[in-house]
Parts: C-alpha cells; sequence; structure tokens
C-alpha cells in the first residue's frame, strides 16, 4: 500500500468509528431533540475528515473548468444530501465512496505491479569488456561490435554471437517454452535469454534500441495504442453517458415533482433522486477495465511467447474464421528426415515375396548409412542423421567407414558400395531394376530409398517432409472453435493431399507460386462472410506480402528475424505452430472478460438509475454501482493478467 | 519527434481520457496518447515546437488531475 493510499484508510477508519455511534444515536432517537444546526455539525465532522480532499478536488477542478468531474458530482450529491437533512446518508455515501475510491486504487496499484512483471524481461546491465577490464554499464551504453561478459544466470543484454564459451540458454521469457537451449561459439544469442551454468563472451550485433528485448518491450507497451472497436466505444460511451446522466438529474427535480404530483412538499424527495444519479454518473468501470483486460490478454500471450501487437488483433482474432496456412516451414517443419524404416518384420501386408530375411530396421539403416556415407546429397545426410540417432557415429556426423570400398555413384539411381564384404545398393527402384533383383514396390508417401545387401532386397526407408507437433492440434482447435483451416503450398498436389489429410485440414491448394498465394488469399478476403475475418500463418521471411495481406497476418519463428516482427500483427517466437490454438483460446477469452465487465458495468448502472428513479434504490446502492462496480470489473479483468502466470 | 513521458499519480481513468483529448487539441500536435495503465504519456510533434508543446501538455494534465506531473 502506498502512502497515500494508507492515509486515506486511516481517515477512512477515523470517520467511520466517529461515524457510526452517531448513526446509532439517530436510529434510538438520542439525536431527535437536539437543534437542527448542532445535528448538523456533529455529522459534518465525519464527513470533512473524509472527504475533505474530493470537496478540494471539486473546488480545484471547478476553477479550471472541470465541470463533469467525479469529485464534483460527489460534491453536489452529498451537498444535496446535506440540503435535504439526510444528514447520515451523506456522509454514509462520502465514507463508501472513500473506501471503493481505495479499493479501485489498490486494484490498480496491483494491476500496474503485473503488468511490469510482465515487462521484467529488460536487463538491467551488460558486462562491457574493454582494455581495463569487465564492468557493469547500461545496455544502451554498449556500441555494436563490444564485447561483453555473460555470467552464469545472468540476463542476455544484447543481440549478438558467441565468440568464447557455451552454455544452456533459457529463452522461455520469449518463447514461453521453458527448454534449455544449448549455444556455443559462433552461434547468435538474443537478449532477454537468461544464461545457464557456461561463462559467455559475447560480440554485440545491436545496438539496445534495436535488440530483440527492446523491440517485444516496445511493441508490448505500444500495444495499447492500437485500440479494439470496444475500447473506442467505450470512449465514445464515456464522453456522452456522465452529462447525458447529469442532466437525467436535472430533469428529475424539475419534473419529478410535477409528474409524480407531490408537488413542492415533494421536492426534497427528488432532489435526493437526482443526487443518486450524480453518484452513479462516472464510467470508470468501464474505461479502466476494458483497456485493462485487452492488456491481460497481451501479456497472457506474451507470456507463451505470442506478441500481439496491437488490442484490436486481440479483438479481430476472436472472430477469425477462416486460417490460411503456409505448408513448408509452418505446418511442416520443411527438413527432410527419415521418417519409416520397413523390413520384413515391419511389412504387415503378409506379402514378403521377394523380400530377405533377417534385416532389422537397425541393420537397414546401418548398411544405409554407411553407403552413403561420402555422399553429399539431401537424402543422404537425412539416412546419416537418422543413424547417428542411433548413437552410432564416431565423428561430425559420419559413420565409420573403415569397411567401406568400391562406392561408385549411379547417377540419377543410387550408389551401390561394398560394406564390410557385401555387395550393397541403395537408391529408387530404377536402381534395383537396372540390377535386377526382385523387390516389391513401396507406396508410402514421400521419397523412398530401396536397399539390397548382397543382391537380396532387404527394405526400404521413408523419407519425407515431417509435420510440426502441434499442427494437428491447432487445426483440431481451429475446428472446435468453428473455423476452418486452409493450406496453402508450392508443393505438388500429392505431396499437399498427403499432409492435409494428416492434419485433417478443411482445404487445400497446391503448385502455387508466391503471386498465387497472395491472389489465393486475395479471393478467399472477398468470400468471407459479414463480421468474420481471416488469419494467414507463415514463416514470415517469404510470405509477407501474403502476411501483410490477410486481416491477421500471424508470423512464425520469429525469433532473431525482424522482418516477420515488422510484416506480421502477431508474432510466435518460436515456430510452434500449436501455439495457435493458445491464441484462439487467449482471445476468446480476453472477449468474453471485456464483454462481461461492459454489460455487468452498465447493466448494474442502468439498474439503479432506474431503480433510484423509482425511489427503490438508495445512495448506498448508487455508491455500490459507482466504485463497486469499478473494482468488480477491474477483478475481473485481472484474471486475464494472472493468465497462464503459474505455467509459464 | 516522438517522446514518452512517465506520469506520476494519475489516479483516474476517465481523467486519462480527458488529458489525451485536450492534449490533442493542443496546436502542432500531430499524435498523443495517455496510457492509464502504464501512467505513460506519448507526444508526438515538430522539433522546433516540442518543449513548448510538452509543457503545455503537463498545463493540460494539471488541469484535469492537480495532483498528476509529468516527469522529464
Amino acid at each position: 500500500m502506498t502512502s497515500k493510499q494508507k492515509k486515506s484508510l486511516y481517515r477512512i477508519i477515523t470517520a467511520a468509528v466517529i461515524f457510526f455511534p452517531l448513526l446509532i444515536a439517530e436510529h434510538t432517537g438520542r439525536l431527535d431533540e437536539l437543534p437542527v444546526i448542532i445535528r448538523f455539525a456533529v455529522f459534518l465532522v465525519p464527513y470533512l475528515i473524509v472527504g475533505f480532499d474530493v470537496l478540494h478536488k471539486a473546488v480545484i477542478n471547478i476553477s479550471h473548468g472541470q465541470v463533469f468531474d467525479e469529485s464534483f458530482l460527489m460534491m453536489i450529491a452529498t451537498f444535496g444530501a446535506f440540503g435535504v437533512k439526510e444528514y447520515e446518508e451523506a456522509v454514509a455515501v462520502m465514507l463508501f465512496y472513500q473506501i471503493g475510491e481505495l479499493f479501485q486504487s489498490y486494484a490498480v496499484g496491483k494491476s500496474r505491479q503485473s503488468i511490469s512483471e510482465l515487462m521484467d524481461m529488460a536487463p538491467e546491465y551488460a558486462n562491457l569488456e574493454d582494455e581495463e577490464g569487465i564492468h557493469e554499464v547500461e545496455p544502451d551504453d554498449v556500441e555494436v561490435g563490444s564485447t561483453i561478459v555473460i555470467k552464469p544466470g545472468e540476463r542476455v543484454p544484447l543481440d549478438g554471437e558467441v565468440i568464447e564459451g557455451s552454455s544452456m540458454l533459457d529463452t522461455s521469457a520469449l518463447t514461453g517454452e521453458a527448454v534449455q537451449r544449448r549455444i556455443g561459439v559462433g552461434e547468435p544469442i538474443y537478449s532477454g535469454c537468461i544464461n545457464g551454468e557456461g561463462t559467455l563472451k559475447v560480440v554485440t550485433t545491436k545496438e539496445y534500441d534495436d535488440s530483440t528485448v527492446a523491440r517485444i518491450l516496445e511493441l508490448v507497451e505500444n500495444a495499447g495504442e492500437k485500440k479494439a472497436k470496444v475500447e473506442n466505444f467505450i470512449t465514445r460511451f464515456a464522453k456522452y453517458y456522465t452529462p447525458i446522466v447529469t442532466f437525467a438529474a436535472v430533469a428529475l427535480v424539475l419534473l419529478g415533482p410535477v409528474i409524480s404530483g407531490g408537488g413542492l412538499a415533494s421536492v426534497s424527495v427528488w432532489l435526493l433522486r437526482a443526487c443518486t444519479f450524480l453518484v452513479v454518473s462516472c464510467p470508470c468501470a468501464l474505461v479502466i477495465s476494458v483497456p485493462l483486460g485487452f492488456f491481460g490478454g497481451i501479456g497472457a500471450a506474451s507470456r507463451q511467447g505470442i506478441l500481439v501487437k496491437g488490442s484490436n488483433y486481440l479483438e479481430l482474432m476472436s472472430r477469425v474464421d477462416t486460417f490460411v496456412f503456409d505448408k513448408t516451414g509452418t505446418l511442416t517443419k520443411g527438413e527432410f528426415r527419415v521418417t519409416k524404416v520397413i523390413g520384413q518384420e515391419e511389412d504387415n501386408t503378409g506379402d514378403t515375396a521377394g523380400m530377405a530375411t533377417g534385416f532389422s530396421k537397425e541393420e537397414i539403416l546401418y548398411y544405409a548409412a554407411h553407403a552413403e556415407g561420402y555422399s553429399t546429397h539431401p537424402i543422404a545426410a537425412s539416412i546419416r542423421k537418422a543413424y547417428s540417432e542411433q548413437g552410432k557415429n564416431t565423428e561430425e556426423g559420419f559413420p565409420d567407414l573403415s569397411g567401406v570400398e568400391g562406392v561408385t555413384e549411379e547417377a540419377g539411381h543410387g550408389i551401390s558400395a561394398v560394406v564390410d564384404g557385401k555387395p550393397v545398393l541403395v537408391g529408387n527402384s530404377r536402381l534395383l531394376k537396372a540390377h535386377g533383383i526382385s523387390f516389391k514396390e513401396c507406396g508410402e508417401y514421400g521419397t523412398v530409398v530401396y536397399l539390397a545387401v548382397d543382391n537380396v532386397y532387404a527394405g526400404v526407408i521413408v523419407i519425407s517432409d515431417t509435420v510440426k507437433d502441434g499442427a494437428a492440434e491447432a487445426v483440431k482447435h481451429i475446428r472446435e472453435a468453428g473455423g476452418r483451416s486452409i493450406m496453402l503450398t508450392g508443393d505438388r498436389e500429392e505431396a499437399a493431399g498427403h499432409i492435409a489429410s494428416e492434419l485433417k485440414i478443411d482445404e487445400y491448394y497446391a503448385q502455387l507460386l508466391p503471386a498465387d498465394k497472395v491472389a489465393r488469399v486475395e479471393e478467399l478476403l472477398s468470400n468471407k462472410k459479414d463480421g468474420k475475418y481471416l488469419a494467414f500463418s507463415g514463416d514470415g521471411i517469404n510470405d509477407a506480402p501474403v502476411l501483410a495481406r490477410a486481416d491477421i497476418g500471424i508470423a512464425m519463428g520469429a525469433m532473431g528475424s525482424d522482418a516477420a516482427i515488422e510484416a506480421a500483427d502477431i508474432v510466435l517466437m518460436d515456430d510452434d505452430v500449436g501455439k495457435i490454438g493458445t491464441l484462439i483460446r487467449i482471445a476468446g477469452r480476453t472477449m468474453n472478460i471485456v464483454k462481461q465487465n461492459i454489460v455487468f458495468a452498465i447493466g448494474v448502472k442502468v439498474l439503479v438509475l432506474l431503480l433510484s428513479a423509482a425511489g427503490i434504490a438508495n445512495m448506498w446502492a448508487a455508491v455500490f454501482a459507482d466504485v463497486g462496480v469499478c473494482v468488480l470489473a477491474i477483478l475481473n479483468s485481472m484474471r486475464m493478467l494472472r493468465d497462464g502466470a503459474d505455467k509459464a | 519527434m516522438k517522446k514518452k513521458f512517465k506520469l506520476e499519480d494519475l489516479d483516474c481513468a476517465n481523467c486519462a481520457a480527458k488529458m489525451e483529448a485536450a492534449i490533442r487539441e493542443i496546436p502542432g500536435v500531430m499524435s498523443a496518447s495517455v496510457n492509464f495503465l502504464a501512467q505513460k504519456m506519448t507526444i508526438e510533434a515538430p522539433d522546433e515546437m516540442f518543449d513548448d508543446i510538452v509543457n503545455k501538455a503537463a498545463e493540460c494534465i494539471s488541469k484535469v488531475e492537480p495532483d498528476c506531473k509529468v516527469v522529464w
């Protein structure tokens, strides 16, 4: 609690201690004999104790020409209550108003604290190394090309390249993923990550303002400036709401006695009701809680490594029904690797004619990797990689090739070699045909590599682009949220169809040139339903025009890629496409909370206005409708600030 | 020039909206925003008028919320 809040609390307690005995005395009739002026005076004491700052502020604001201000309205309302001799009402309203304000200020303080914790990824210093040794400086003061030292446990202050040492990096501040990443000499290092056990020496490649962490902070901080439609609605609403309620209050005093037929005698009753109106006239609950909800949503997303560049994108995201994906690099890893090794025992068809017996997966990989040992072909590399994943490599990704001889490349077909004294053929079906070896055609998707050992067919190795772990999950989330997913690719029909059916994607378009992708997205945009939007996600490097054209462009794997961060509206720092599901959830939840707050705040206010016009609700209810609703709406929005905080 | 200023004791969200509206009315201001949650004001204005405009903005702010101060 700040000292300002404490002072306010003491005043509230003091006023309450004086007020409650007075309230009891009033209700038990003990004050009835006192002259009016004395009763006024005794209630004035707690009133002034708790409310003098409100009066002070009101007077200053009037002198500045600020009439429709909360303090002024509270002053008029309580003066009105005094005027109609409702002394306890006046004091109580001021007391509760101040309690509400205190809660509100506390809640706002808490929210601000949560926000600054969110922003807590900024590095505080850098260890600059120069002729005189190592000293701590502001990251801002480090020039490009300087050498900095990052000690164990420290936050990486600037982007650069490692020139000495190796360590594990915790990138969770950037990607939301609590995965440790190994880093060594020659590799780029991004600011905002936390260094593990090793000490690193780094040459900086960027100034602080251009470094990853500074750009992210800037983005998140400015996100509030791109306002959502709902926010603009609230701003407009707030502008008209207070004057309208105030004029309604005036109308109540003027017309109430006439319409009700109470005449002059009922003026004081209507005056009190009008005062109640004034108490409800501040739109604060909406003005605070709606932006706070959005900020919370943006914060929750950034904790998961998803940067949302503005509240408006979060709002649009909740209404996206068409998700367009680029295939390679977005839904698939874009790297070719061994996805299947089929020997005899793996073949479930029962048709093993012409197949050699006794070759296990390991043996198939062993012969293939050795025969392809010297090849630089990408297929050879992926076979060697699969073999090395069994932990049998000797050096630099190459197997021990001492038992390999007579390697000849048969152009367009494959390789023949002698491994451990046995003749081995590795290549496509034509290679085996050319050597007259009988085998069974394999119908698997991808590139199929056949292997023959001792002139007998031994098995196949299937190499293909692999689907990313989160891809199926993302498509499932989209379907559950009522959307459809569409895949665009430059690949041939067959490959596209295979991936689309594996991921259960609704539509796909294959063999597209980059320009075709833009055209296709434009066509989809022109056919979309009213009030619905289209999101495109791609890797941000090749897809910049499409990212820019879509309603929402989502760039993936953007850590360290300025172009991607620039081009997109929403940025996934790592390349986990599964985060799309998280993003849909956060956007939906944010919009729910914002809508709840709007309906709740406006609903309660209108209800209290109607009830108080009818004389059912008193000023106490009005104070609740003002500050009470505000506090509740803030608390509701703060749920978003905590979203995912326990997981990150 | 575009610059950010911290605002101290910005306590009322509605006031922040009023400040924003008032600052945008100052002649020469290209863009302005007052962020209640971050307690920050951003002003974009031509260099030669900048200091003058910031002074005027500070006046607007203290008119709306007397306690609130611009740190710069």
